[in-house]
Order: C-alpha cells, then structure tokens, then sequence
C-alpha cells in the first residue's frame, strides 16, 4: 500500500444473511487528510460501508486496509483492539452512556479497552478537548443534562482522544441544527488538518459537501450489476 | 480491574435506586435465615449459660418454664409467692444453701430484686460504683437499669406501684441508689437489687411510722390496749428509709410466712443436689424444684423446631428470590444492549464488558451479603431478648 492511501478497499464483496442486499467495492481509497463524504439514499449502504471499514463487519469476499493493516483478515478480538487504538468513530445518535458525566464518557475507550492506558496525560487531553470544544466548564455534566450539540461534541471528543489515524462518521450531525453541525465539523476538520488522519463521513446533507475534498455517491462506487441480486462484477 | 469496578460503580451510583432496591432485596434473603438462625443460635447460648450456672430452682407449683423465666430472666410470673420458710428449711437441710428472690415490684420498667448478699456471691456480680447494700431502703443498679433510669450513685429512685388500682398492693418507696454493678452482659444489668426485707417494706409487711408509744403522739392514737396501739389516719407513714428512722421500721406478722418468688438452691456437691430433688419429688408440696437447665433445654428445642421451620422457608424464598434478581440482572442487560453495541463498536473489548457487567453484579451481591451480615451482628446482640420474649 502506498504510504499516504490510508484507507483502501479492494474487491469487496458484501451481503447480509438474511435479505437481499449486496455491496460490491472493486476500489476505493482515501488518502492521508483527505476529507472524503460519503452520499446515497436511504439503504443504499452507506452504513454497511463505514462499518466494513470499521472492521465491524467482515467482507464475504475482498479486502480493507486501514492504515497498513488489513482489519478484514484480523479476528473478532484484534478487529475490536485495531479499531480502539487507531479509528476515531462517530454516530449519528451519538451514542453516550448516560451514567457517565462528559469527562468519563470521553475516556470510556481507555477503559473499555486493556491496549489502551489512561495515563494522567490522557486526562488533561481529554480536559483541553474539552476546553476546545467549549464544554471546560461542563466536564462533570451528565448527558441528559446537555444539549443535542454539546452531546454530539461530547461524542467527538470521545472519537478523538485516543489519536486515532482515521476518523468514520456515520451522519454526525444528522441530529444537529446549522450552528452546531458546523461547530462539530469543524472539529474534525482541524482534527485531519492537524494530524493528517482522513475524515470519511457518511452524510445526507448537502450543504456540507463542498467543505469535504471528494463527495462519494455510494450507487457510483457500487458495482451496477448489484440491482441483480447475487451478482457483482463492477470496477470503480 | 479498577476500570471495571469504576464503570460499574459509575453505573449504580447513577441507578441508585433500583441498586439499593436490589442490595435491600439480597440483604433480607440473606439476612431473614441468617439472622434469625445466629438469633436463636446465640439467645440460646446465652439462655443456657445462665441456666448452667443456676443449679437447682424452688418455686410454687405451676408453669416450670414461667417459673424459671422469671427466677433467672427476671420476666413478670403469674406464679403465686412461696413462703420465705422455703429457704430456711433447704439451709437446715444441710444439702444446700438458698437465695431468695422476690421479683414482684419494679422502677419503672426495671426489675427490683429482692434477695441476700449471697446472690451477689453466686453471680459473681461486683460494685464497679459505690458500695454493696448495707441498709433498708438501698439500692444497687445494674448497669443498663442506672442508664435506663437515668441515675448515679447517690440519687434516689421510687418503686412504682403495680398497678394504677394498686391502692393497697404496694408502697411507693424512695430508695438510695449506693452502687452500680460491673456490666455482666446478663438480665443482672437490667435490674435493681435491693435486700430481701425492702421488698417486705414495698409490700407493706413491714413498715416504719412515728412512735404512737410516745405520750405526745395522743392526737394519732384512736384506742390503747396492754400490747396494741390502734392509730389513725395522721399518724405519718415513712416513705423512705433514713437513719433517722430506720429503728420504727418493723414487722406486721411472722417473716418465715412473708413471700418470695423463687429461691435458687446451691447444692453443697452433686450428690447433695440429687438428695435434695428426690426429697422434694417425694413430697406432695405446693412448691416444687426443678433444673432450670433441663427447662430451658426444653424451650429450646422447641423454639430450634420454629427456627428451623421458619430457616427452611427462609431458604426457600431466598432461591426464589436470587431466581428473580437473575432475571432482573439478565433484563437489565437486554434493556442495556444498545450501550453494550456501542461499547463493541468503539473498540471494547469482550472481556472488559464481561468485567464491567459482572463488577456491577458481584458489588450488588457483595452489599447485600455485607448488610445482611451486619444486620445479623447487630440482632444477635438481641437473641438473649428475643428468645426470652418467645
């Protein structure tokens, strides 16, 4: 893999047990703070896709590299620790444990995890993350206790403070008004900018499109065959 | 391993109520067996100390178990009174010595005990306050009746009369209290000793009042015979026992005749002890002997039958109980799956949420067993009560 292609999937092949659904990637790659959004309509397999890259799903066939590491070859185990140490993730429902105030919901990856250590370092990190994304003064505040937007930073924050080499949003701000939308993303804008990891976003909006350096439309970068079932030949 | 506890703590500081429902809910299982069992364990132990201790018991015929209730616990008997020649002739038995005991009256809700020094002797009971009864009219305390009555060496206490109707039953008498005894952990701590002849006085049977003899007394004085003096209402009564006028206290009557509740025989030797019950099962008498151990042994059992009974039950709701909370902690975690599915998609691991899931169990579990423990240390102190009660 050439050293800046963070992100790169080859003959993927993809279908859930049950149903008819079927995702077909010959090629797909993201580069080193590349901004990348990824479109389509509902079911089209957005999701499905951020999740193969996650190594949440495993391929049926094909692989994905996420920064030199093949994650659909690891197991179950060592997907989960890949995915901890060096993906960032962030959901659309954002996805807080609600009997952990904002400081400990950030640093739930370090203690969810034995590869990571949650050094006195990481705590004033995650305390300037914090300070960045204007929730200083809200550190010991439950969820319930915080607005949509401030939940939605508290989320990116938690993606964020474990450095990781790529960034996956699954409709990160699809909960958010405009001012919020904007605050979370650029968020991780200065994030890819600042560390070089890419941003792929799977997104329905499009009044963010052009602040991202490629938008994917999923049905383009899926094999055309796949309207019949079963069946994917398609080449990016 | 103190990420997983600190998750889980986390998560039941935040769901308090329903983690104190499910600690409360452990604890009583546990606690409701356990404890009652340590209870009656313990109560009997206690029970049967003290009997162990007291040899042989005379009292009026009746309930045996009232009898020797009252005689060591110091619990209200429906027993009529036995006379005081009771203990004179097991003295002249020469088998044994005895130690009265007359239980009838009280300081509010304390026990007065008449008795002899030698019950002193016998229970092995020292003035850690004060000094040991010299005179009528004193007292020495138990330690949880001086705390209970609120007094120190030196104060006054009064009996309180039987009964609201007890016009004639009874007189109220101030007493000195002259010591406190060591604590003993027994019902000696609940009670207030006093000699055997201040009881008398309390009952009436003897008493002390101005010399009617003396020729300036004629106001009180309705009729004088060769040997008799009948007064009138004036004639002042003593409410107390002073030096003054401890010498005008006497007898109405013949003392061998006054009663006393129980007597506590000591038998000289074993063999003196078996001399003396066959002579008294001989006799077709209106008192009787009896061991207190063999009568406590026999309400034992009896409440050991209860107990295991009520433990067996117990036992059964317990595992009917941690059944349900199995449920509960498994329907918990169904309602929780969301948490746990973002938890795997961040990167936790299997084992870690595993951790976290079963830290919450084991510190529920672990609070229930540690409250039930305390609670069945804290009753336990109150088995002695509870089997006495029974």
């Amino acid at each position: 893999m050439e050293r800046d292609k963070i992100i790169r999937i080859n003959k993927l092949r993809f279908g859930y047990r049950v149903g008819e659904f079927q995702l077909a990637v010959d090629e797909m790659c993201v580069k080193s703070h590349e901004r990348v959004a990824i479109t389509g309509s509902s079911g089209s397999g957005k999701t499905t896709l951020l999740n193969l890259l996650a190594g949440i799903l495993v391929p049926d066939n094909g692989e994905v590299e996420v920064d030199g590491t093949v994650v659909s070859a690891l197991n179950h185990e060592d997907s989960q620790d890949f995915r901890v140490l060096r993906m960032g993730l962030v959901f659309q429902e954002f996805e807080l444990l609600e009997y952990l105030d904002v400081l400990d919901n950030i640093l739930l990856p370090f203690r969810i995890s034995p590869v990571l250590n949650l050094t006195d370092v990481m705590r004033q990190r995650t305390r300037d993350l914090c300070q960045e994304v204007g929730l200083g003064d809200k550190a010991r505040r439950y969820p319930k206790h915080l607005s949509q937007g401030e939940r939605q930073r508290v989320a990116v924050c938690r993606a964020l403070v474990t450095q990781p080499a790529v960034i996956l949003g699954d409709e990160p701000t699809g909960n958010l008004d405009p001012v919020n939308r904007d605050h979370v993303m650029e968020v991780l804008f200065k994030y890819s900018e600042t560390t070089g990891a890419p941003l792929v976003i799977v997104t329905h909006d499009y009044e963010l499109l052009d602040r991202f350096d490629r938008t994917l439309d999923i049905r383009e970068i899926q094999n055309e065959t796949l309207a019949l079932p079963g069946v994917a030949i398609s080449a990016l | 391993m103190r990420h997983l506890l600190y998750l889980a703590w986390q998560y039941l500081r935040f769901n308090r109520g329903k983690a104190l429902v499910l600690v409360g809910s452990i604890s009583l299982v546990i606690f409701l067996p356990a404890g009652l069992y340590m209870l009656v364990e313990q109560g009997g132990e206690k029970l049967t100390a003290r009997a162990e201790a007291t040899p042989l018991l005379i009292g009026p015929q009746g309930s045996a178990s009232d009898l020797t209730l009252s005689a060591l616990y110091f619990r209200e008997s429906t027993l009529k009174p036995i006379a005081f020649e009771e203990v004179k002739q097991v003295n002249e038995s020469g088998f044994a010595f005895g130690i009265p005991l007359h239980l009838r009256y009280a300081v509010e809700d304390q026990p007065i005990i008449g008795t002899t020094l030698d019950y002193f002797d016998f229970r092995g009971l020292t003035v850690a306050q004060g000094r040991q009864i010299a005179m009528l009219g004193e007292c020495v305390m138990g330690v949880n009746a001086a705390r209970a009555l609120g007094v120190a060496t030196g104060d006054h206490v009064i009996s309180t009369p039987a009964g609201a109707f007890d016009v004639a039953g009874s007189y109220p008498l101030k007493m000195l209290v002259v010591g406190i005894l060591d604590p003993t952990g027994t019902a000696d701590d609940e009670a207030v000793f006093v000699d055997l002849k201040t009881t008398w006085v309390i009952s009436g049977l003897a008493h002390g009042h101005t010399d009617v003899t003396q020729s300036g007394a004629e106001s009180g004085v309705l009729k004088r015979e060769e040997s008799n003096v009948v007064a009138n209402a004036s004639v002042l009564s003593y409410t107390e026992i002073t030096m003054e006028n401890i010498d005008s206290f006497h007898f109405h009557g013949n003392p061998d005749n006054f009663p006393v509740d129980a007597v506590i025989v000591v038998p000289r030797d074993r063999k003196s002890g078996i001399l003396l019950r066959g002579r008294y099962q001989e006799q077709e008498t209106a008192v009787q002997m009896l061991v207190p151990l063999k009568i406590i042994r026999e309400l034992l059992d009896t409440v050991f039958v209860v107990r295991d009974y009520v433990v067996l039950a117990g036992t059964g709701v317990a595992i009917v109980a941690f059944g349900i909370m199995a449920l509960v902690f498994a329907l918990s975690i169904r309602l929780r799956k969301r948490e746990i599915a973002t938890i795997r998609k961040i990167g936790g691991a299997r084992q870690r949420l595993l951790g976290v899931l079963s830290a919450e169990i084991v510190i529920v579990v672990a609070a229930g067993v540690g409250l039930a423990a305390v609670l069945t240390r804290v009753v336990s102190h109150f088995g002695e009560l509870l089997v006495r009660m029974i």
